[in-house]
């Protein structure tokens, strides 16, 4: 918990700016900004030392709702636009946040190596299991009986399962969480934030408009029958075998995090020269 | 059509012989003893044991390109040589050094009626434990130019140590061997001694003058997806980024490579990747976003030949449309094109100034050619580009008006807030966005954002680098990139034959220079447009936004085979006024 | 949704912050829920949920008063901390919609005045201080009255349609 001088620094209202966000009145992402302005005011620090990292996509719409550093770059690539950020300046804590769309199909590469990188981040995906910005079409975790217009009759091809492609690439923390449950969720993020390495927290966030469906996950979500393990292979056991709504931290990982070292030069520029000088 | 300002030399050979190795010391060791030089390469499409040669020039002047012919062409052995037939052009003023047992030398060589002296190099290094036909032939080659053996010995006991005592003494008896049997062959061409200089003088690759370049401006962040011919480029900063204190990650792809940059860049970094031309069209979405977001950064692309795959081991100037007119909308961005192996340098340091001032992507587009050049150069003068970005100040919270990033009232470049600064909050986006950076569609911001995203280009003073311009002759020959060197060649030599050339090459590619671009085609009434490219996207571009004299011709040609000095010469001669 | 457990209450001067808490957080959910309606174009509810903002507003500051020299404010941000749910009275967000009518949003009130009393409900059963007892049955009294009014407010609105929700415009693909 912060220490009272470091919550009189910030409110969670410090961490919000004044645009008015476009999302569907109802929509998850609206608790999700909730949790993240609670979690950077409990963390104690101001909002230039963070920076919100996004692709395309709603719920990638989140940083121009926040105080913080922004970036809203192209559909996919979030995640190379962190690591270039974070690699450059260690001082920044770097949230990135996507959806099951930016982040499982046009970024999916870059999520495997970011995960395998372990860069001190944190990657936050509302996934609703459906594009919500180009008017449903379904996604990597979409059921495959789920109706659309692109695929009449659902796609029949099966979502793949991204807490254990983290953990398969190393990602150092994987939690599931859900956006109703907003404090629950901000202790999460919270801890997601301070542990090092490559945070993954995947926050269920449903779509009001286009998977009304969704309003039945408060029912469905349940916390994690077990408490966290720092062993990979249990935790893909059970990840492996999760409904799906399982709620809570699902692995804590001990890799050290990626971060070259950063600094002063430890030669002058004309010794570079050097290897040219006949 | 032997050139007594310059000697060339090309060695060929196959399966381990060691010919690039045997170019590259020769070079050297003629760099060492003050001459100038050029050296590139040719090779098979084997990844080792293929075919390969290396092409030398030497001269007492700067060499910025390679001969009509080769003066001396010694094979090592002649194993699938016909495969460089066109390249290595030879004449009936030619020496060829050949091997009896080494095959047959291509067709060529006959039809050109050069003069061969058969060397038994491969029983000649039988002759010596652990000897090397390479060695002789290093050795023959030094003797034809007049270096002195000693210091040649003295460079290659220094560049083979780490092969042991038995190796260097090998290749000292082969160039000896090779000295002793060169003596017996007669050349009747001398270097001459090399003009006496007291300036520093350096042995660099284009990669390497760029890798360089681009610290030197300021460059601390390199993202790295390997390609060839640009990995030079990343594998020199690799190291030496380090030193300078910055860091290179390596991407997993190109598209994650040009995002990484524009994140760096963002945290206050400047920041660089270097590719090819597939590299370039993955990253064209992300250039647009680095436009839009007015984020610095720079792309080097070495060029070769394309299309798509194309040939990556040879050099083509295609990718000046792409790096013009690749993104989608409209979205003004520099590019720029060094000239010369020494020009890399100068130029991707200058393409980092330019970013960093302008808030802009800068492409650098150099090429295969002079990319993967070595060349003997004097040392690239300190020059005072290095990347100044115009930043905010911390502002207290309190302040009243709120930060406004891309405010356009004031001009051109509206500084830009460095995370981490306080009350400088904004969200960097690729949708059209207000002053503040909020979002919108509207029309009014949408124009005036475009317009100062055009116009800070625009009304910048690029001063004199934005073209090299030589001679005031009518007859203008109007190139660019690694062709500078070669139209140089060829108007000297024009010049010798009483025919006054303009030599013009823009090294500032975009944003176009109308005005200074008339001003140096005013009253001329011939322009030659030489460019390497199958489509004269060069030609293109400069009818699609200058003015060109009604006499234009164009000499355009893709790659694998450079352009040679005489063609340009010859388009210059028959071309009667 | 919300518990009846926490915050845990000691003394007094936690009651009192904690109450003023709950009314803080309601008036701030409803002006959220204003500026959402307002940015979907939907007038009248941006008038209901500013008018549930105003009256929560008014509880707030009474609590401010009641508790005189105790600062509420500070103390509240030490003890009224929930991490299972939400402030009892900081209404769902689920179930806002741009095409939502009073009806809905009195609704949401209710449920939110409902939790309220019930939290109040079970710190008057569990404490065993008699002066936390007695503020705390006032409060029970007053998220009562608070129930009951909404229950007022509701009668005034009729359940809407099924077809209250019927857009005849498609979603609009933004990007």
């Amino acid at each position: 918990m912060a220490t009272l001088d470091n919550r009189l620094a910030c409110k969670p209202a410090d961490f919000k700016s004044d645009v008015n966000p476009i999302w569907c009145p109802g929509c998850g992402d609206y608790h999700v900004l909730l949790s993240f302005t609670r979690a950077f005011a409990q963390l104690g620090l101001p909002p230039e030392r963070i920076a919100v990292i996004s692709g395309i996509g709603c719920s990638s719409r989140i940083p121009a709702y926040t105080n913080c550093y922004g970036f809203h770059g192209v559909h996919g690539r979030s995640l190379a636009l962190a690591a270039g950020l974070k690699v450059t300046r260690p001082d920044l804590t770097v949230v990135v946040a996507s959806g099951d769309g930016d982040g499982y199909s046009i970024g999916g590469n870059h999520f495997l190596h970011a995960c395998r990188r372990n860069i001190d981040m944190t990657y936050v995906v509302m996934d609703n299991r459906i594009y919500g910005m180009t008017k449903g079409q379904p996604s990597p975790t979409t059921e495959p009986e789920f109706d659309t217009a692109l695929s009449p009759g659902g796609t029949g091809v099966s979502p793949f399962h991204p807490l254990v492609i983290a953990l398969a690439s190393g990602a150092n923390f994987v939690a599931r969480c859900f956006s109703g449950e907003i404090n629950e969720t901000t202790t999460t993020l919270v801890e997601a934030i301070r542990h090092p390495g490559f945070s993954f927290v995947e926050i269920l966030s449903p779509c009001v408009t286009f998977r009304p469906d969704e309003r039945e996950w408060k029912s469905l979500v349940h916390p994690a029958p077990v408490a966290a393990t720092s062993d990979p292979a249990k935790a893909a056991r059970r990840i492996m075998t999760d409904d799906g709504f399982n709620i809570g931290i699902l692995y804590r990982g001990n890799r050290k995090p990626y971060q070259p070292p950063v600094g002063p030069a430890s030669v002058d520029i004309c010794d570079l020269e050097k290897d040219f000088e006949l | 059509m032997g050139d007594s300002q310059s000697i060339s030399v090309a060695f060929v050979g196959s399966g381990g012989a060691g010919a690039l190795t045997t170019g590259n010391f020769l070079l050297e060791a003629a760099s060492l003893a003050g001459w100038h030089g050029l050296l590139t390469r040719t090779v098979g499409a084997q990844i080792r044991g293929g075919e390969a040669a290396s092409l030398v020039r030497l001269a007492r002047h700067p060499v910025e390109c390679l001969p009509d012919r080769f003066d001396i062409l010694i094979g090592i052995d002649w194993l699938n040589a016909q495969r460089f037939g066109a390249e290595i052009e030879v004449g009936p003023d030619s020496l060829v050094i050949s091997d009896p047992k080494g095959g047959e030398p291509p067709p060529v060589v006959a039809a050109a009626g050069a003069r061969v002296v058969e060397v038994p190099l491969k029983d000649m290094a039988k002759a010596i434990p652990e000897g090397r036909p390479n060695m002789i032939a290093l050795g023959i080659a030094a003797r034809l130019l007049g270096l002195d053996a000693a210091a040649v010995s003295t460079l290659i006991e220094k560049r083979l140590a780490d092969k042991g005592a038995t190796a260097v003494e090998a290749s000292r008896k082969g160039i000896e061997a090779g000295y002793k049997v060169a003596e017996g062959i007669a050349f009747g061409r001398a270097l001459g001694s090399p003009a006496a200089s007291a300036a520093r003088r350096w042995l660099v690759s284009g990669n390497e003058a760029a890798a360089l370049g681009a610290i030197r401006g300021g460059i601390r962040f390199a993202a790295a997806y390997p390609i060839t011919p640009a990995t030079e480029v990343l594998e020199w900063l690799a190291p030496n980024l380090a030193r300078m204190g910055g860091v290179l990650l390596q991407a997993e792809d190109e598209l994650a490579a040009i995002n990484m940059i524009i994140g760096a860049s963002f945290g206050g970094t400047p920041s660089l990747t270097a590719t090819s031309g597939p590299g370039l069209s993955l990253m064209i979405e992300a250039l647009g976003l680095a436009t839009a977001a007015e984020i610095p950064i720079v792309i080097v692309d070495v060029m070769r030949a394309g299309p798509s795959t194309g040939i990556p081991t040879k050099s083509e100037q295609g990718d000046l449309n792409i790096a013009v007119y690749g993104c989608h909308g409209d979205a003004p961005h520099l590019v720029v094109a060094p000239q010369s192996v020494g020009d890399c340098l100068f130029t991707t340091q200058w393409a980092t100034y330019l970013a960093e001032t302008l808030q802009a992507p800068a492409i650098v587009l150099s090429d295969q050619f002079v990319g993967q050049a070595r060349s003997a150069i004097e040392r690239p003068a300190d020059v005072a580009f290095i990347g100044q970005r115009a930043k905010l100040t911390e502002m207290a919270t309190e302040v009243a008006t709120a930060y406004k990033r891309y405010a356009t009232a004031g001009g051109t470049v509206s500084p830009m807030a460095i995370p981490g600064t306080r009350g400088g909050q904004y969200t960097a986006d690729g949708l059209t966005h207000t002053e503040r950076g909020t979002p919108t569609s509207g029309a009014g911001d949408h124009t005036k954002q475009l317009d100062k995203r055009r116009d800070k280009l625009a009304a910048f003073n690029y001063g004199d680098h934005w073209a090299t311009i030589e001679g005031d002759g009518d007859l203008t020959v109007l190139t660019w990139g690694s062709l500078t060197g070669t139209a140089r060649e060829a108007i000297a030599r024009a010049r010798a034959d009483g025919i006054a050339c303009t030599l013009f090459a823009p090294r500032l590619l975009a944003p176009v220079q109308p005005e200074k671009f008339a001003a140096a085609l005013a009253g001329k009434t011939r322009v030659l447009v030489v460019e390497q490219s199958h489509g004269a996207q060069f030609y293109r571009y400069l009818r699609a936004h200058y003015d060109l004299p009604k006499d234009a011709r164009v000499l355009s040609r893709p790659g694998p085979l450079p352009i040679r000095p005489s063609e340009i010469h010859d388009a210059i001669t028959q071309w009667r006024p | 949704m919300s518990s009846t457990t926490e915050p845990k209450i000691g003394n007094l001067a936690d009651l009192l912050a904690v109450a003023w808490q709950i009314e803080a957080d309601a008036a701030e959910r409803y002006d959220m829920l204003a500026g959402q309606m307002e940015q979907h174009n939907n007038p009248e509810l941006v008038a209901a949920f500013r008018d549930l903002s105003r009256a929560e507003g008014i509880h707030r500051d009474e609590i401010k008063r009641l508790a005189g020299d105790i600062d509420v404010v500070a103390h509240a941000r030490e003890v009224a901390t929930w991490t299972k749910g939400e402030s009892p009275e900081a209404v769902d967000l689920a179930g806002a919609h741009y095409m939502m009518t009073p009806w809905h949003a009195l609704r949401l009130a209710l449920a939110g005045e409902q939790r309220a009393l019930a939290y109040f409900k079970a710190v008057v059963e569990s404490t065993r201080d008699p002066a936390i007892k007695k503020m705390a049955e006032e409060f029970v009294e007053e998220e009562a009255e608070h129930v009951n009014l909404v229950h007022r407010l509701l009668r005034k609105h009729k359940a809407p349609p099924d077809s209250w929700s019927d857009d005849l415009d498609p979603p609009v693909s933004l990007e």
